[in-house]
């Protein structure tokens, strides 16, 4: 390896080649150079000067963060003149610091470490007029008397979350951190992201309420519950609380976080937690009408674990022997661990008996999945979305990454930043349009047609990788004759876009040497939902752009392990590793693998289950961690379904919406307060560690899976997840090599991971496909409309969305302070005309109807949102946005159109009352 | 529940009026990035302030975030950021200048009789050197610099309106065309010279850079001459250093001679662009390049490189070489650190060669004329010729061309009339508040490059400031300290902090000496560029030649 050799304080150093001055004292170990503009992994900047020192033949000092060893260069960081100005910009800085020296807001400070140090002692300089504080924000506070200027939270916010909230305004000594235009941070744009608290070396921007003052008992290096991003933190306990959250590297945030994963934590001690087991009081009634918890006296009673595993699981086994095991059925939950998930299927398919086990996926990409597995024979990425840095064009499609995979957004935003083309396509224009290339804000629903002017003009213009399309595909021509209807000519006026975008687009991204294609709910969300996927892979391969580092497929995934729960089978139509259940030779395996027979047939998903529960052949549910009275579509058939069951049994940490339906409830885990593992969109295995207990009498989830498991005939004996995950090993052949001691030593193991020692592949398909002829297969897909159009009478599209501070169904996230305090109220995204139209002041109330429901909700103006379209997160029970939505599904994935249903919305009405 | 802030998403909106009016202003101007600066001119030019409104639209036209155009636009002086709950300044500002040779003119007491008589209607502020020290002192009305100001022309202005600057008499393109101009430059084009030859030329003249840093030109043209294409040029008139104005001397004289120098130095190096940057300050060469520089082009329309004309906006950090070029490139006027050299990476991270104005007004004499008709001058051993600007207490202030090397003495004796009566020569900064100063006792030191760091000052721009037993050595130095303090860029902690914790120190009765050379040395050691380097000069000086005082 190439090294340069240089002289520092008179030792002979090799440095690296790239390695600066600085990095190779440190990595050396010797000269202790102080710092402070400095951070690892974020540019130089070179601003503060303490690192200086003297370079022999230079006029002036060099800061040594910045510059680079040259052979035989003579560095001096301990002479008299280094030394006298280290000291002296020490001195400076010290001297504006607050008067007790050293920073009040924080233990840590870099300032007073260098200080100390180097020996200073009281500095013989004025202090400035300090700045004002400010705590206009409920999860940071803004000290900015113990500034030094260092520029690394401008870098953050600007270079390495690129929410670009922070500047560095005004001049001189006047410079200053400011917020947008020197706004309160509470009234700026900051989404708290908390990179820049993160990132201060004095205290000056901390987390708020002193929580940095605190010492932590204990420091746990775990995951995030929220996202599929998967983003490493380190919780911090304290006397069996949490106490703050801190980012750690890890392959898919490199040590970024957003609010939710950084300040989203404390809905863990909320007093609403379930802390002991509770069975429903005879006769207590069940309607469609939700439960206020704390009201829960009036329809359940305490019970032990005893009496509530035994009611529930005999419900179980009464329902299965006198009505058949399909009468029973369960949802699993997505952000369990892979332990949790393939315990509760496995519970399902040998204690009931039957395949009705599903969960949120159903609801997310299962057309996505269903279109990749009948196209490419897997329903995984191709490429971790952090390749975004190697793509030259990243193609964004449906997908809001800002508000649902914020710290992924990042790379992307990086990638701009460094000269890579975004294609944006979205009805919806966000935070992100700015940096896009090509802002495609096309009309709701037209995404096939799009998709086939793209290809259209890609084949037109003799632009496919003609010897990709014959050596790793087929039924090309089908493809082709297909999309000679869509010339963008005729697509134009129906998506919205102008016919040479279109071309220009379809250009960009069929010449670029590296593109990827990222997509969302926008595109999975619809009867269309698989024909939607099925353009975007045609899209991939006809160009090639798959099987290499930059390019390919990514459906960003939601849930933090629903990636996980689909690959232990929490699915109705496969085993762990998307075997088919009704593959003989499959169901042969896992009944010798399981010692027990299987049912052969496939089993209902999500909606269909809440259909057979009307129609009476489901009886019986077993819903752990999951809130369909919240994220099923049509909700009044949704909770009229569940307030018909005759036995519903009800696993989680809170008393949510589907919580009040049940006969039994029982008190599990928090994600801190387990350990086991989870997968993130990037096929990352990431292990959790348990931090904290889970409160009062709330147990494991897999205990109490493993209990009533035990109850229903099966001989369960595990000891803990660790357990679990070798016989998951056996079971997951894409699994096979990952060990619990490599993931406790790595974190993070990337499967396809076939056997110990492999490293673990980032970027699949390399060298052809997963199906019988190694192929991919081209599913052409013909243009049509969503389901519910609008019409005179209900004239607006109703969108379900997403939003940054909440998460899903609200259970958690409602019940985390900062997060709550940031958006305490439901909020229906409008364009400012279609508010005046109806002559509704921007946050005033508007009630919205549909054919299966009407909520009220506060109106938001919102010039990104497209007249005649209306955006809304289904996070709030006051205003539960899935009682207007239709469950018309997907005939290939069964994914209901959330994405699109027909309203009408007039001024006025009053959200409900909040249910917790 | 705070509906109205329940109805929209965090941070401004986009006000349709306000988005109508930039977008009209802005009219077919390219909405890059780089352009940040012309937009806030134009609507500061428009409404006499930037309000948040139309710096929420001027964002959304640009697509930057609030926080960039914010940091931008308060970085400048000229611009003056006025949000929500603020009061807008009055229409009218008159700027009395405050630095050195001002200051020793009266500028303080003007401006306090100013602040009485002129009412609430005008904004009375003071600014640092406007270049026109010869007439000091100085106060701008609108953009219309009155020389040797008194309360009364100055309310005569205001009450007349007189905002414009008076353009002089000067050499306009046809009667630099009819007298010789732009004939070298054609023979070059054509090919009748060689980049080799002309180059050749530079390096024998000796020709250093005149802005103060003294490169030599020849040599310069050579090194971004190896780097490959495309490369820039960029013209150096942020003429700020007090005490300078030989650069604005020569743009109101004769503007060709620069433009002429430029395109030979773009055709020698093989440039396709060019830069100029021209201080806010100086509206009247503002609307004379605007002229000549489309005349330049309608006389060439096919052989010319292209050449935009920018305009600083109040920092003379700008006159730095590479903040000045982030300052061409939209951004706040912050000198990078070197390596890389700009000469590599540049303009838009281009292979740049950058020049002081008056560097490039001299090219063409020397190559016309030959490199001797500028070495031969020269007293006491040094060679060439300086454009001194002379200010202060003598009788003939203004730019003086003086042979390089010769004395201070010689220079008040031969070429400024002598010190005016009742004075007597006491001291004088040789280059600018930048430079430090000298004793009288010293006055007969060579003027030149490399002859005066050893007494701890420097030639600088050549901006001569002569003061007398009138004046006080620790005030001028005062004011030199607090004229950097204003302007430092703010980036490093020697020059940011040590210039603000400086004043205090100076505003003593008796100085702490050994701790202001403690805070010197590391302002001079350790300072990104050159502004912190030369900021304790005047100070160490006043302690080394006028300790009395101290």
């Amino acid at each position: 390896m190439e090294t340069i050799s240089f002289e520092l304080n008179g030792q002979t150093l090799e440095a690296l080649v790239g390695e600066t001055i600085l990095q190779a004292a440190d990595r050396a170990g010797v000269a202790d150079i102080p710092r402070l503009c400095y951070k690892e992994g974020y540019r130089t900047d070179g601003n503060c000067r303490s690192c200086v020192v003297e370079i022999e033949g230079e006029r002036v000092l060099a800061p040594s963060c910045c510059r680079y060893p040259q052979q035989g260069m003579k560095v001096n960081s301990k002479s008299e003149r280094a030394v006298h100005s280290q000291k002296m910009v020490l001195e400076l800085l010290l001297a504006d610091m607050p008067e007790s020296g050293k920073s009040p807001y924080t233990p840590n400070s870099e300032l007073d470490e260098w200080v100390e140090k180097l020996g200073l002692s009281k500095p013989r300089f004025s202090r400035r007029v300090q700045p004002a504080f400010d705590n206009s924000h409920p999860a940071m506070s803004v000290n900015l008397d113990t500034c030094i200027q260092c520029t690394r939270c401008v870098r953050a916010c600007r270079e390495v979350q690129v929410n670009d909230v922070i500047g560095m305004a005004y001049r001189g000594s006047h410079a200053e951190i400011v917020f947008d235009f020197g706004d309160p941070m509470g009234d700026s744009t900051c989404v708290a992201c908390g990179e820049c608290v993160q990132a201060c070396p004095t205290g000056a921007l901390m987390p708020a309420n002193d929580v940095g003052l605190v010492a932590p008992d204990k420091k746990v290096e775990s995951v995030c519950p929220y996202c599929g991003v998967g983003c490493l933190l380190t919780y911090h306990v304290k006397e069996g609380k949490l106490l703050r959250v801190n980012g750690r590297e890890g392959p898919a945030n490199h040590e970024r976080l957003c609010v939710k994963g950084r300040y989203g934590f404390d809905y863990v001690h909320h007093p609403d937690r379930l802390t002991k087991p509770l069975i429903r009081i005879k006769d207590a009634p069940k309607t469609i009408e939700l439960l206020q918890p704390k009201d829960w006296q009036k329809v359940f009673r305490e019970a032990t674990w005893e009496e509530a595993l035994d009611f529930a699981a005999d419900g179980f086994s009464k329902i299965r022997d006198e009505n058949g095991p399909d009468a029973l059925a369960a949802f699993g939950c997505a952000k369990g661990s892979n332990e949790e998930a393939y315990l509760l299927q496995k519970l399902v398919r040998t204690g009931f008996g039957t395949n009705n086990i599903d969960h949120c996926t159903r609801l997310c990409h299962a057309s996505s999945v269903s279109a990749l597995l009948e196209g490419i024979g897997s329903g995984a990425v191709s490429n971790p979305f952090t390749d975004v840095t190697d793509a030259e064009v990243i193609f964004l499609i449906g997908a809001n990454p800002i508000g649902n995979h914020p710290v992924a957004a990042t790379f992307m935003k990086n990638a701009v930043k460094a000269g890579k083309k975004l294609i944006l396509l979205d009805p919806r224009r966000t935070a992100l349009s700015r940096h896009a290339t090509y802002d495609l804000q096309f009309r709701p629903d037209t995404d096939v047609a799009l998709l086939n002017s793209l290809m259209h003009v890609i084949i037109e213009e003799k632009l496919c990788d003609e010897k990709y399309i014959t050596e790793h595909t087929t039924d090309f021509e089908k493809l082709k004759s297909n999309v000679a209807d869509y010339s963008p000519e005729k697509v134009a006026p129906i998506c919205g876009i102008p016919e040479e975008t279109l071309r220009e687009v379809a250009r960009t991204y069929a010449t670029a040497e590296s593109a990827i294609i990222l997509w969302g709910m926008g595109i999975s969300q619809h009867i269309h939902g698989t024909d939607n996927s099925r353009c975007l892979i045609a899209l991939s391969l006809m160009t090639g752009q798959i099987g290499r580092p930059g390019t390919g497929l990514h459906p960003l995934r939601g849930q933090n392990n629903v990636q996980g729960t689909s690959d232990m089978g929490l699915i109705p139509m496969f085993f762990p590793d998307y075997k088919s259940v009704t593959d003989p030779e499959n169901k042969k395996w896992f009944e010798n693998f399981w010692g027990t027979s299987l049912n052969p047939k496939t089993g209902l998903t999500v909606v269909e289950i809440v259909d057979a529960v009307h129609s009476g052949g489901v009886r019986g549910m077993y819903v752990q961690g999951e809130n369909p009275a919240m994220s099923d579509p049509n909700l009044n058939h949704a909770r009229g379904a569940l307030s018909m069951l005759e036995h519903l049994v009800v696993q989680d940490i809170f008393l949510t919406e589907t919580a009040g339906f049940a006969d039994v409830i029982f008190p599990a885990s928090a994600f801190p307060e387990k350990s086991g593992t989870f997968t993130n969109s990037n096929r990352q295995v990431q292990l959790g560690r348990q931090a904290i207990d889970p409160p009062g009498n709330a147990r494991q989830d897999w205990w109490i899976i493993q209990e009533v498991a035990r109850r229903l005939g099966v001989d369960w004996s595990y000891d803990g997840p660790e357990e679990i995950f070798s016989e998951i090993r056996k079971a997951t052949p894409s699994m096979a090599g990952i060990t619990w001691k490599r993931l406790q030593k790595e974190h993070s193991v990337t499967y396809p991971c076939n056997k110990e020692g492999d490293p673990g592949e980032a970027i699949v398909f390399r060298k052809g496909f997963p199906t019988a002829n190694k192929k991919a297969r081209f599913v052409p897909a013909k243009y049509t409309h969503a389901d519910e159009m609008p019409d005179e009478e209900f004239p607006f599209v109703f969108i379900t969305s997403r939003q940054l501070e909440h998460w899903h169904t609200g259970s958690m996230t409602r019940r985390a302070t900062v997060l709550n305090a940031i958006e305490p109220y439901p909020v229906v995204h409008v364009h400012p005309d279609d508010l005046q139209k109806l002559g509704v002041e921007p946050g005033e109330a508007v009630t919205i109807e549909s054919r299966r429901g009407k909520i009220s909700t506060y109106s938001r103006q919102d010039p990104g949102v497209q007249q005649g379209n209306l955006f809304m997160s289904f996070a709030y029970n006051e205003a539960a946005a899935n009682l207007i939505t239709t469950s018309v599904l997907d005939p290939f994935g069964k994914i209901p159109e959330v994405k699109f249903c027909a309203v009408r919305m007039s001024a006025g009405g009053n959200p409900e009352m909040r249910i917790g | 529940m705070n509906k109205k802030k329940l109805g929209k998403q965090k941070g401004r909106l986009v006000d349709s009026e306000a988005l109508l009016e930039v977008q009209k202003l802005l009219s077919d101007m390219p909405l890059r990035k780089d352009m940040l600066i012309e937009a806030l001119h134009l609507i500061q030019d428009e409404f006499h302030y930037l309000s948040a409104k139309h710096l929420v639209a001027l964002a959304h036209e640009m697509k930057l975030a609030h926080a960039e155009v914010f940091e931008v636009a308060t970085f400048y002086h000229h611009f003056d950021v006025i949000k929500e709950n603020d009061a807008p300044p009055p229409p009218l500002t008159v700027r009395i200048c405050d630095s050195l040779t001002c200051e020793m003119s009266g500028a303080k007491e003007l401006t306090e009789s100013l602040k009485n008589v002129l009412g609430e209607g005008v904004r009375i502020q003071p600014v640092p050197c406007v270049g026109r020290c010869q007439n000091a002192p100085v106060a701008v009305v609108g953009k219309n610099p009155l020389d040797l100001a008194t309360i009364e022309s100055v309310q005569n202005a205001v009450n007349k309106k007189e905002v414009r600057p008076e353009i002089p008499e000067y050499v306009g393109f046809s009667q630099y065309r009819d007298t010789g101009g732009y004939q070298l430059f054609q023979e070059c084009n054509s090919g009748k010279r060689t980049a080799e030859s002309v180059i050749d030329e530079l390096k024998k003249s000796g020709l250093r850079g005149l802005g103060g840093a003294g490169f030599p030109a020849g040599s310069k043209w050579e090194i971004v001459k190896r780097f490959s294409g495309p490369r820039l040029l960029a013209v150096n008139i942020d003429e700020g250093e007090p005490g300078t104005f030989k650069d604005r001397f020569y743009l109101e004289t004769d503007p060709h001679r620069f433009l002429e120098g430029s395109l030979i130095a773009a055709w020698a190096v093989g440039i396709d662009e060019i830069y100029i940057y021209l201080r806010d300050e100086y509206a009247a060469a503002n609307e004379i390049l605007l002229r000549e520089i489309k005349e330049l082009q309608s006389a060439f329309p096919d052989i010319l490189p292209q050449i935009y004309l920018r305009r600083g906006a109040g920092a003379y950090i700008c006159g730095e070489e590479s903040a000045m070029i982030e300052s061409i490139e939209g951004k706040r006027g912050i000198p990078r650190l070197r390596p890389p050299y700009v000469a590599e990476v540049g303009l838009f991270d281009r292979p740049t060669l950058e020049h002081n104005m008056e560097t490039l007004h001299w090219i063409r004499d020397i190559v016309e004329k030959g490199a001797k008709s500028f070495s031969s001058h020269g007293r006491r051993g040094r060679k060439g010729l300086r454009a001194f600007s002379v200010s202060g207490r003598v009788q003939k202030p203004g730019v003086h061309l003086a042979p390089a090397g010769i004395s201070m003495l010689e220079l008040i004796d031969e070429y400024c009339g002598g010190m005016l009566p009742g004075h007597s020569f006491y001291g004088y900064f040789p280059g600018g508040a930048s430079g430090g100063m000298l004793p009288a006792s010293l006055g007969d030191l060579p003027l030149d490059f490399d002859t005066l760091q050893e007494h701890g000052t420097f030639i600088g721009s050549a901006a001569v400031i002569v003061f007398s037993d009138q004046d006080s050595a620790r005030k001028l130095a005062l004011n030199a300290m607090r004229f950097f303090e204003h302007e430092s860029c703010g980036q490093c902690t020697p020059c940011r902090v040590g210039t603000a914790k400086a004043i205090p120190l100076m505003e003593q009765k008796t100085w702490n000496k050994s701790l202001l050379e403690e805070l010197s040395q590391t302002m001079e050691d350790a300072s990104i560029c050159g502004l912190g380097q030369a900021a304790p000069n005047p100070l160490r000086c006043v302690m080394k030649y006028f300790p009395q005082e101290v």
